[in-house]
């Protein structure tokens, strides 16, 4: 349910992850390397995983959208690596009988992602040294402040 | 005793390896925390650290066993 690949993420094999006949709502998130951030214009994306717990984070985090939500299907995968612009680097998606929940679900995991899987990418500049990005702002979105990930902030 | 210590991203960066076996006096995660930032003198906010034990996000206060896998995680970025 939660991958960590060094290939490229194939749109269609992914799809193929969700299907389900009871299914009337396929909703996915591509998440792509894009060319500028916060100013700067970046040339590539380089993608570093804890990758053992990262995928058992990932495979919790698709368990507690399954359990919460009214879906049928979830699938997330996230690449590691040296990646390009355009380069597919998340992909999330999920299948439902109704949009409503599947938009949810989806929202909910990527955003959970974002804030707990062990992944670090270093963002490459056009005119300045790389730097390894530091989202503080990453966990923002996260939608249960109890869950472990939260609760071990130092003190 | 010993705890298996592995480094990501910044850190990696920092102390210059990915992994290494270390011998500790360390008797909780924070202590060891503190015992690697002075170790290789990091320049680390560490009100953003977290530390996983054995693949788990863990308490501070969280005491050590001989053989963990122990892992400083910076600011995640995933996504």
């Amino acid at each position: 349910m939660f991958e960590i690949t060094k290939g490229l993420i194939s749109h269609d094999e992914c799809k193929n992850r969700i299907v389900d006949q009871r299914a009337g709502a396929i909703v996915y998130f591509d998440g792509r390397v894009r060319n500028h951030n916060e100013g700067q214009q970046v040339t590539s994306l380089e993608y570093q995983s804890y990758e053992a717990m990262a995928v058992r984070e990932g495979h919790k985090i698709v368990l507690e959208a399954l359990d919460r939500f009214d879906i049928h299907q979830a699938f997330c995968v996230h690449r590691e690596g040296h990646l390009q612009i355009e380069d597919t680097a998340v992909w999330v998606g999920v299948s439902s009988s109704h949009r409503f929940e599947a938009f949810r679900a989806c929202e909910y995991i990527i955003d959970e992602v974002k804030a707990r899987v062990p992944m670090w990418k270093k963002e490459h500049y056009v005119d300045r040294p790389a730097i390894w990005v530091e989202c503080h702002r990453c966990s923002d979105k996260a939608h249960d402040h109890n869950h472990s990930a939260q609760g071990c902030s130092h003190e | 005793m010993k705890v298996k210590m592995m480094y990501f991203a910044s850190i990696r960066e920092s102390v210059g390896i990915s992994q290494e076996v270390l011998e500790t006096k360390s008797t909780n995660a924070d202590q060891l925390l503190h015992e690697i930032v002075e170790k290789y003198n990091l320049a680390l906010s560490l009100e953003h650290i977290k530390i996983a034990i054995n693949e788990e996000y863990v308490a501070f206060n969280t005491l050590l066993n001989e053989g963990d896998t122990v892992v400083l995680i910076p600011p995640v970025a995933g996504g």
